[in-house]
C-alpha cells in the first residue's frame, strides 16, 4: 500500500486538479488508477558520443544552388550571362551574328556535357502523330481545335525536351561562392 | 621478369598517355588497351581522358577555393597535372610548368635543381625538370593504383609491373639517365627505355598484325618521321634477313630538334594577330592565347574539310562588351599553305641545310628552339649525314653521293595527323629520291599509322611483349658514339687549355646486352680519391671504332657531364692503381662504364650530371 505521506500529497493534488481542470494530474493518474500505462518520461539527455571520423557529410543543398551552378557553367564555358546582360541595340546584325556563332558553339558543348536532353515525342515536325490516352499534360500540350478524348490525331509542331540525364559537378563547400555565377577578373600587371 | 601487366608509357612534351597489356587475359580477348586517365578538367570536376596534358600547375592560396582540387587519390594536392593545369596555366602562366621534357634534355641548365616554372617569382614553389617529369609519371601511377585498388592488391600496383617508357631517339645518355631517375622518383621500379620512333613502328606492326611482313621486304629502308607538339625526331630502320626471318634494325638517329606543332600553331596565331592589328584592333596577350586556341581548331577544321577555303575565327570581347568587343577574322586555306605547308615544310632540294643554330643567351629565350623552322631542311640534313655514317650492316640504301634513300616512310606525332602535311613530306621525299635515281615512294611507300595520339604508348606495350618473346623486335643499340676525354701529354702552355683527344668507348650501334673492353689503355687512379673522366658523345660520327682516338673534331663531338668514380680498396689508400675501362649497353637502354683492375676488381663510374657552361 502507498505510504501515508504520499497518499496525502496525491489526494490533495487530485482534489485541486479535478476541481480546476476536471482531470487527474498526468503523472499521478497511472499510480492511482488501475490499467493505465506509465507516462513516457523525457529521456535524460545522454552525452552525445563522439562522432566517428567519417567523411564530412555533403553540404546542405539549396535547390537555388543548382540553378546558380548551371548558369555559372554556361557562363564559364560559353559566356551566356554576359551575352544576355549586354544591350544589343547599337549593333549591326553582322556583328551580333559573328559573336553568336561562337557563343552558340561553346554553350552547346557545355550543355551537352552536363545535361542530356531527349525529345518527348519522337517524330518529324509537321507530320501526323497520335497522342495516347493517359498522357501527361505537363509533357504534351494540345493546341488548336482541341476536342474529343484521346487517342487523338494531330500534327507534331514541337517535339518537346526532357532531361534524360544530368551530371553536374559537386558543389563547392558550404558558403564558398555558392551565389557566384562568374568570378570578377583582375589582371595583375 | 614476368609481371602480370606490360605497360607502355609515352611521356610526351605536350601530352602523355599509357597503354597496357594484360598477360592474364584469355588469348582471344588479349589486346593492347589505351588507359583512361582521370584528371582535373575544371575546379570540382575530375574526368577521364586518354591523354594527360604534360602541364603542371602550382596553385597559390589565391587560385582556387578550398577543396576544389580534390583528386580521387589526394584531397588537397599541392600541385596538379592535366587539363585544368593547362587551362589555368594559360590564364596565370607564372605558376605553370610546361615542356619539362625539353628542359630535361637541355644541358645548359642544372636539370636536377628547382628551376621550373622558368622565370617564376620567388613565392612560387619550384621543381626541377626531373621532379616535374616524376610528377606526370606519379599521376599515372596513382590513377592506375586507385583503379586496381593497389592497397588491397599490391601485386597489381603500377610500381610492380614491367614498364616500357619512351624517350626521343635523339636523347643523349644524360637525358636518358635523368628520365630513369624521374621514373624511380615516381615509384616505378622495372623500367626499360624505348625510343619513340621505334615505338611508332611497333604500333604499326601491331596494327597490321601478321600482314606487316608482306608490306616490307629485305633491303627496305624505313624513315620514321615523328613530329609532336614540341620535338621533331627522325630515325632510320633497315630490313634484312636472319635465319629466314625478316630482321629489323634501327641504324640512324637524328638530332634533337626543338620544333613541333606548338611552334606551328603559334605561327598561325601570330599571322592572324598581325591581320587584326592591321585592321586597327589591338590584340593583347590574353587574346593571343584565345587566338592560338581558335587557330588550332580552325586549322583542324580546314584540314578535315578539303573543300572549304576559310574558317571564321572570332575573338569575343572582354568583360561585359561581349558582342560589342567581338572581332572577327578568318583563317584561310592559303594561310595554312603559306605558314604551315610552305613555312615549315618547304619544297627544298636535298642539299639545302637548315640555318645554323644561333647562340643567343638562354636566359632570354629559355629553351633553345630550332633556329630554322623548315622541317624538310632538317630532314635533308639527316639523310645527308648518313653519307659519313659507319655502315656495319651495309644495308642502308644510298645514292652514290651517300644520301640515304628510304623506301618507306612512317609518320608519327600529332602534327602528322594532317593529311596535307604528310603529302607534302612524301612529295619532297619523292623529289629527292627521283633526283638520286630511285623510284618515288608512291602510295605503298607511305605506311599508314592509325591513332597517332596513342601510337607511341601502344607501341611501347608491344615492345614489352616482344621482349618476352611475343612479337618481333627491332635491334638497336647505342644511339650515339660515346668517348672519354684524354688530355694530351704535351707540355702545358700557360693560359691555354690542354688539347683534348676523344677515346671511343661505346661505338654507335653497340648492341644491347653486350660489353666491350677498351683495348691497350690503362689509367692510373689514386685509391681513395675521386677520379673524374670527361665524357663526350657524337650523333654524327658513326665510324669511330672502340679504342680509336679522335682529334680536332670541330662541333661533331659534344661534351656531356663527367663520369666519376672513387676506388675503394682497404689498406691501399693513396697508392696508384692501374685500371682499364669496360663499357656495357644494358637491356634497360642505358650505358655503364666500369673501371677494372688487373686482378679483376670492378668499380662503376657514375654520371655526375652538371650544368654545362654556355659559350
Amino acid at each position: 500500500m502507498m505510504g501515508f505521506g504520499k497518499r496525502i500529497s496525491f489526494a490533495t493534488r487530485c482534489f485541486f486538479s479535478v476541481l480546476s481542470r476536471g482531470e487527474l494530474p498526468e503523472e499521478i493518474a497511472p499510480e492511482v488508477v488501475r490499467g493505465l500505462s506509465p507516462p513516457v518520461r523525457a529521456p535524460e539527455p545522454t552525452p552525445a558520443p563522439a562522432p566517428p571520423s567519417a567523411p564530412t557529410p555533403p553540404p546542405v543543398e539549396d535547390s537555388t544552388d543548382r540553378a546558380v551552378q548551371l548558369l555559372a557553367l554556361l557562363q564559364r564555358d560559353g559566356r551566356l550571362v554576359d551575352f544576355f546582360r549586354e544591350d544589343l541595340t547599337p549593333y549591326q546584325d553582322e556583328q551580333i551574328g559573328a559573336a553568336v556563332r561562337e557563343l552558340h558553339a561553346n554553350c552547346r558543348q557545355s550543355l551537352e556535357q552536363y545535361v542530356r536532353l531527349e525529345p518527348i515525342l519522337d517524330g518529324e515536325e509537321d507530320q501526323p502523330v497520335t497522342v495516347d490516352a493517359g498522357f501527361d499534360p505537363a509533357s504534351v500540350k494540345l493546341v488548336g481545335n482541341v476536342k474529343g478524348q484521346p487517342p487523338l490525331r494531330g500534327l507534331l509542331r514541337h517535339r518537346g525536351w526532357r532531361v534524360s540525364e544530368i551530371n553536374l559537378p559537386s558543389l563547392s563547400p558550404q558558403g564558398t561562392g555558392r551565389a557566384v555565377v562568374a568570378p570578377a577578373e583582375v589582371e595583375i600587371q | 621478369m614476368d609481371t602480370r601487366f606490360i605497360v607502355g608509357i609515352d611521356l610526351g612534351t605536350t601530352n602523355s598517355a599509357f597503354a597496357q597489356f594484360d598477360t592474364a587475359a584469355p588469348e582471344e580477348e588479349a589486346r593492347i588497351v589505351v588507359e583512361s586517365i582521370p584528371q582535373l578538367t575544371n575546379p570540382n570536376e575530375v574526368e577521364e581522358r586518354t591523354l594527360l596534358p604534360s602541364f603542371l600547375y602550382v596553385p597559390g592560396e589565391l587560385d582556387f577555393p578550398k577543396g576544389a582540387l580534390a583528386l580521387p587519390w589526394d584531397r588537397e594536392p599541392q600541385l596538379f597535372a592535366g587539363e585544368l593545369a593547362r587551362k589555368r596555366g594559360a590564364e596565370s602562366p607564372t605558376r605553370l610548368v610546361a615542356s619539362a621534357k625539353s628542359w630535361l634534355s637541355y644541358a645548359a641548365v642544372n636539370r636536377t635543381s628547382p628551376i621550373l616554372p622558368w622565370g617564376a617569382p620567388e613565392e612560387v614553389r619550384k621543381l626541377s625538370p626531373v621532379e616535374a617529369s616524376a610528377e606526370y609519371l606519379g599521376h599515372l601511377r596513382q590513377a592506375w593504383d586507385a583503379r586496381v585498388d593497389a592497397k588491397k592488391n599490391p601485386e597489381l600496383a603500377l610500381g610492380a609491373q614491367q614498364i616500357l617508357l619512351t624517350v626521343p631517339a635523339s636523347f643523349d645518355e644524360e637525358a636518358r639517365e635523368l628520365t630513369l631517375r624521374a621514373a624511380e622518383t615516381a615509384g616505378l621500379r622495372h623500367v626499360t627505355l624505348l625510343e619513340e620512333p621505334q615505338a611508332a613502328f611497333y604500333a604499326w606492326i601491331d596494327a597490321q598484325g601478321e600482314a606487316w611482313r608482306k608490306r616490307i621486304k629485305v633491303g627496305d629502308l624505313i624513315l620514321v618521321c615523328d613530329i609532336g607538339g614540341g620535338t621533331t625526331d627522325f630515325s632510320l630502320i633497315t630490313v634484312s634477313e636472319e635465319g629466314g626471318e625478316l630482321s629489323l634494325r634501327r641504324v640512324a638517329v637524328g638530332e634533337h630538334i626543338l620544333l613541333g606543332g606548338d611552334n606551328m600553331d603559334l605561327a598561325l596565331a601570330r599571322l592572324l594577330q598581325q591581320r587584326l592589328e592591321g585592321e586597327g584592333h589591338r590584340v593583347d596577350t590574353w587574346q593571343l592565347q584565345s587566338l592560338w586556341h581558335q587557330c588550332r581548331l580552325a586549322k583542324e577544321k580546314l584540314f578535315a574539310e578539303p573543300k572549304s577555303q576559310k574558317q571564321p575565327v572570332t575573338l569575343l570581347g572582354k568583360g561585359s562588351k561581349l558582342v560589342g568587343g567581338t572581332v572577327k577574322t578568318e583563317l584561310r586555306r592559303e594561310d595554312l599553305e603559306r605558314v604551315l605547308t610552305d613555312g615549315f615544310f618547304p619544297v627544298v632540294g636535298r642539299e639545302e641545310m637548315p640555318a645554323r643554330q644561333r647562340r643567343i643567351g638562354f636566359q632570354e629565350l629559355g629553351l633553345p628552339y630550332a633556329a630554322d623552322p623548315a622541317v624538310t631542311k632538317h630532314l635533308a640534313r639527316f639523310l645527308s649525314q648518313q653519307a659519313s655514317a659507319g655502315d656495319e650492316s651495309g644495308t642502308i640504301r644510298r645514292s652514290p653521293s651517300g644520301f640515304a634513300c628510304p623506301t618507306h616512310v612512317l609518320f608519327n606525332g600529332g602534327v602528322m595527323k594532317a593529311g596535307i602535311l604528310r603529302e607534302r613530306v612524301a612529295r619532297v621525299l619523292d623529289s629527292w629520291l627521283q633526283a638520286e635515281g630511285f623510284e618515288p615512294l608512291g602510295a605503298r611507300g607511305v605506311l599508314d599509322a592509325p591513332d597517332l595520339d596513342h601510337a607511341v604508348a601502344r607501341g611501347a606495350a608491344y615492345y614489352g611483349r616482344a621482349k618476352r618473346g611475343r612479337g618481333v623486335r627491332i635491334r638497336s643499340g647505342a644511339a650515339r658514339t660515346y668517348y672519354i676525354g684524354i688530355e694530351s701529354a704535351m707540355p702545358a702552355i700557360p693560359g691555354m687549355p690542354a688539347p683534348l683527344k676523344a677515346l671511343c668507348v661505346v661505338p654507335f650501334g653497340m648492341e644491347e646486352g653486350t660489353e666491350a673492353r677498351i683495348p691497350g689503355r690503362e689509367f692510373g687512379l689514386v685509391v681513395g680519391e675521386p677520379a673524374e673522366f670527361r665524357f663526350l658523345s657524337s650523333n654524327v660520327r658513326r665510324q669511330d671504332e672502340i679504342g680509336s682516338l679522335a682529334e680536332d673534331w670541330g662541333d661533331e663531338i659534344e661534351e656531356l657531364s663527367p663520369l666519376e668514380v672513387t676506388l675503394d680498396l682497404d689498406g691501399k689508400e693513396d697508392t696508384v692503381l692501374p685500371v682499364s675501362l669496360e663499357t656495357r649497353v644494358t637491356e634497360v637502354g642505358t650505358l655503364e662504364v666500369w673501371c677494372v683492375s688487373r686482378e679483376g676488381r670492378r668499380w662503376k663510374l657514375e654520371l655526375n650530371i652538371r650544368e654545362k657552361d654556355e659559350e
